[in-house]
């Protein structure tokens, strides 16, 4: 049986390649058919605002590559409550749909059930 | 224990010297070392044109000579090196670029080998990142 493998990513998607590399090994992961879960931890909880104008800042989208993830398989996916509302984020304001938004003690759980993690 | 290392910080960085002090002690210690991973900013710690002052240490340096003496399998993630100017003698020349800065024993290639250490290790140990 395969491992599993949490990414927990921390980055805002304008704060630097960050967010894009991490969403890469899930989406890597997702075409090897891994289990594989990605948790929206901290600033990289604004990857998930709907309406974001990343050609304001001569950026790419992330929007688009979010969206693939079902595409490759990846179905969980996961955002930390304290985070969202430290931010003043409500999970009805998140873009991306089936992110399942999860208490402290969830989310130790959660890091808990996986096999590995990689915090990025 | 199988140990995969994936390592996210340049050769400056402490954690990259860290996750090298790291790397000896598991193999001092009878463990093996099933792959290196550099992704991010560590691409920049297998680079070969960082000089350092002569009384620091040279953890870019250090990082080669471990890999080739115990000829470990290492790994430098091929996108992220590519964005971060650090490339092979084959990407050199494929981008038309005047430098290159990764040689042997360095391999460049893609998150497939991050994923599959991850499975084939008993622990994967990151150093560096947020």
């Amino acid at each position: 049986m395969s491992k599993s493998l949490l990414i927990i990513s921390r980055q805002a998607p304008w704060s630097g390649p960050g967010a894009k590399e991490a969403l890469d090994i899930v989406l890597a992961g997702g075409a090897f058919d891994l289990p594989i879960g990605l948790l929206f931890l901290d600033d990289g909880i604004f990857q998930l605002l709907a309406n974001q104008n990343a050609a304001a800042i001569e950026q790419k989208n992330l929007s688009a590559n979010l969206q693939a993830l079902t595409m490759f398989g990846v179905d969980d996916l996961y955002a930390c409550n304290h985070s969202l509302s430290e931010r003043g984020i409500t999970p009805a304001g998140l873009a991306v749909a089936d992110v399942q938004s999860l208490s402290t003690e969830e989310v130790r759980a959660l890091i808990d059930r996986y096999d590995q993690v990689i915090t990025l | 224990m199988k140990f995969a290392i994936a390592l996210y910080s340049a050769a400056h960085a402490p954690s990259s010297r860290r996750a090298l002090r790291f790397a000896e002690a598991a193999l001092a210690s009878g463990h093996e070392i099933v792959r290196l991973f550099f992704y991010q900013d560590g691409v920049h710690s297998a680079s070969s044109n960082i000089v350092t002052p002569q009384d620091e240490q040279d953890i870019a340096q250090q990082w080669a000579t471990f890999v080739s003496q115990h000829q470990l399998d290492g790994v430098v993630c091929i996108a992220a090196a590519l964005r971060r100017g650090v490339l092979n003698e084959d990407e050199a020349a494929r981008y038309q670029r005047p430098g290159v800065n990764l040689k042997a024993p360095w391999e460049l290639s893609g998150l497939g080998q991050l994923h599959d250490a991850i499975q084939t290790a008993d622990r994967l140990i990151c150093f560096g990142g947020p």
